[in-house]
């Protein structure tokens, strides 16, 4: 029976009497695996973006918004049976309060306006908030402070800036304290808010928050008349209570609107299922990524298999000799065996190499997150160690199953 | 009891609907430290016979006993293992590997039988000493004439401690002079103890050994011993 040692050196000795051959027969494995793993981790990247970018809104979290979703994801405007975007109110905000499972509720109205600053001017989305917006979006004031209830109630001329705003109006100072115009008014700046980066395509810091009352009466314009609200977000207690909390506000707004299900005049967003579904989109999206480039690894076995059969022809008469010499099957078949292996877990090793290299080159250009866990990693050498057994298995049975007679023979 | 010891054995090969007799019942016994020749032409059995003897294949039917192992009774493993404790095989064309150095083919059986590397070493170091390649150890056998390479192969048939050398046509492949130095080198490994069989069709070769075997169609038709002045002629 061989020692394990000499078995290692004696394939090592193999795989270096013909660089190029091993290197070559490598190289199918190493580009298998350098895909699967690139595309393994570009996937799982833009799967954490989408994650994280949806996780940013705010955590169990239902935003109701104005008209109905279509199946097809517009928004039906008021042409539609129910009313349109003029549906929510206050009052119906009021009425969600009143709800079991609530944490907060924040209406808010969004507005556009010019905001200029020391001969700086900016056009952020203005949104009059509730202080509990705040709370319902997850979201902390960087500086200064956030305006209070009876700010909002007074309608104040008070607003708290999105980081940038705050960056673009006053790149050298703080800006709390200073005082900017919209749309003909003086507003005193109390407070920054915290950065919370892209989601999508949206820079979510790209804001002013300003209280609800004052953007109705003074930004809005016509559309801030009456009682109206463009968005009502609802924040549930936890996680648990979220899809049940979800009913509840339809039904409740249906009972208000006077509206049958099927004829909503208003839409409730769940961003828990949301992100989920989107999760799985990208997590399927990320599998079949990975299952195409496992068909590359495929070929890179059938490549060590190829060229094992070859070697196992040229060698026959060493097989032979080693027979003679009292190597038993058991012998041959490690020896030829751990030669396919060799092959495919050091191309399982540098191709693991390239493959996060390249991982890291494509997320760096579409700025996603690099996810690369070792269980992955791991995975990726495993895997090429059994591409090796499966694909080395055959010609190293064929080596020990040779006649040593027939063998020594052959020329 | 003999080293050999063989009793009407046969061996059969089918050929499409015919039935070929290689060996057809062969009985004979073969001593500890005998020096001795199977003669014949091709097709006389002698390879089929030498086969059997270095356990690479079995008989069809028949008796064979090699230093008290029963060869027909054994598995594949068994017939490994006996080959690399036993046996120490002599190829016409060396059979060498060309990548490994003399010494590292020298130690090849002994990797199979589990010596461990630095006793490896040093019995092969001592074995090509003693078949005069001393100075040769790290070269390879493309570096070295064909004797040389022989007594490697030599060398390395000695290395399992085997209590038979079978050498098929050890000197087929080497110049006259080159074969009658190898000739010797057995001459002189039998009288330190070994016990020979070597394998030819060269009645020279068989001449040169202490007893000739002849074959013809599978029988043993001659079993003689070689006198001395016969001996000699060819060892000059």
């Amino acid at each position: 029976m061989m020692r394990t040692s000499d078995l290692i050196s004696s394939a090592g000795r193999a795989l270096r009497a013909n660089p190029m051959r091993s290197a070559l027969t490598a190289l199918g494995v190493i580009i298998g695996v350098a895909s699967v793993v690139a595309m393994v981790a570009l996937g799982s990247g833009a799967q954490a973006q989408v994650e994280r970018s949806i996780a940013s809104l705010g955590s169990n979290l239902l935003i109701v918004v104005p008209g109905a979703m279509r199946g097809g994801g517009g928004v039906r405007g008021q042409a539609g049976a129910g009313g349109g975007f003029d549906s929510l109110t206050l009052d119906d905000a009021a009425a969600i309060a009143q709800l079991e499972n609530v944490a907060v509720v924040a209406p808010s109205q969004r507005a556009r306006a010019q905001v200029i600053a020391n001969g700086a001017n900016w056009n952020p989305e203005v949104n009059g908030v509730t202080p509990d917006f705040l709370i319902a979006r997850d979201w902390n004031i960087a500086q200064g402070r956030m305006f209070d209830e009876t700010e909002e109630r007074q309608a104040r001329r008070v607003i708290v800036l999105g980081n940038t705003v705050a960056i673009n109006l006053f790149p050298n100072m703080d800006p709390v304290g200073q005082t900017v115009r919209m749309n003909g008014g003086t507003y005193e700046v109390i407070g920054v808010l915290e950065s919370k980066g892209q989601s999508g395509f949206q820079d979510q810091d790209d804001i002013v928050l300003a209280p609800l009352s004052t953007v109705k009466r003074r930004i809005a314009g016509r559309r801030g008349r009456g009682d109206t609200v463009s968005q009502i977000s609802v924040k549930a207690q936890s996680e648990d209570v979220l899809s049940r909390l979800q009913e509840d506000v339809e039904n409740t707004l249906r009972q208000r609107h006077r509206t049958r299900e099927g004829e909503d005049d208003f839409t409730v967003q769940n961003l828990s299922s949301i992100s989920e579904t989107m999760a799985q989109t990208t997590g399927v999206f990320t599998a079949l990524l990975g299952g195409i480039s496992a068909v590359s690894l495929l070929v890179g076995g059938i490549g060590i298999m190829n060229i094992m059969l070859v070697s196992v022809t040229e060698r026959t008469r060493e097989i032979g000799l080693r027979k003679a010499l009292g190597a038993r099957q058991s012998d041959i078949l490690h020896q030829f065996g751990l030669e396919a292996v060799t092959l495919s877990v050091a191309g399982g090793i540098i191709g693991l190499v390239i493959g996060v290299a390249g991982a890291w080159g494509m997320t760096t250009l579409f700025n996603l997150p690099l996810v690369v866990s070792p269980l992955n990693a791991g995975l990726a050498i495993a895997f090429s160690g059994l591409v090796g057994v499966v694909f080395g298995a055959y010609p190293a049975w064929r080596a020990a199953k040779l006649d040593p007679i027939e063998a020594l023979r052959r020329e | 009891m003999a080293l050999i010891e063989a009793n009407n054995l046969t061996k059969l090969y089918r050929m499409g609907d015919e039935t070929v007799h290689a060996l057809a019942g062969v009985s004979f016994a073969i001593p500890q430290r005998d020096y001795c020749a199977i003669v014949g032409p091709s097709g006389s059995g002698k390879s089929t016979l030498m086969n059997i003897l270095g356990g690479l294949d079995t008989p069809s039917s028949g008796g064979i006993t090699i230093a008290g192992n029963d060869i027909g009774e054994m598995s594949d493993d068994d017939l490994a293992v006996f080959r690399n404790q036993t046996i120490g095989f002599v190829f016409q064309s060396f059979n060498l590997l060309p990548r490994l150095t003399a010494l590292e083919n020298v130690e090849l059986p002994m990797i199979y039988g589990g010596v461990l590397p630095k006793e490896r070493h040093e019995r092969a170091a001592a074995l090509l000493q003693r078949v005069g390649l001393g100075e040769r150890m790290g070269h390879r056998p493309t570096q070295l004439s064909g004797g040389q390479q022989q007594r490697v192969a030599i060398a390395r048939a000695l290395a399992g401690q085997p209590a038979l050398i079978l050498a098929d046509e050890p000197t087929g492949a080497l110049d006259t002079n080159t074969g009658i130095e190898i000739l010797g080198l057995f001459s002189q490994l039998n009288k330190e103890g070994a016990t020979i069989v070597i394998v030819t069709h060269d009645h020279d070769v068989a001449r040169a050994t202490k007893r000739t075997i002849e074959m013809r169609d599978g029988h043993i038709v001659s079993d003689e011993l070689n006198d001395r002045s016969a001996r000699h002629d060819a060892n000059v």
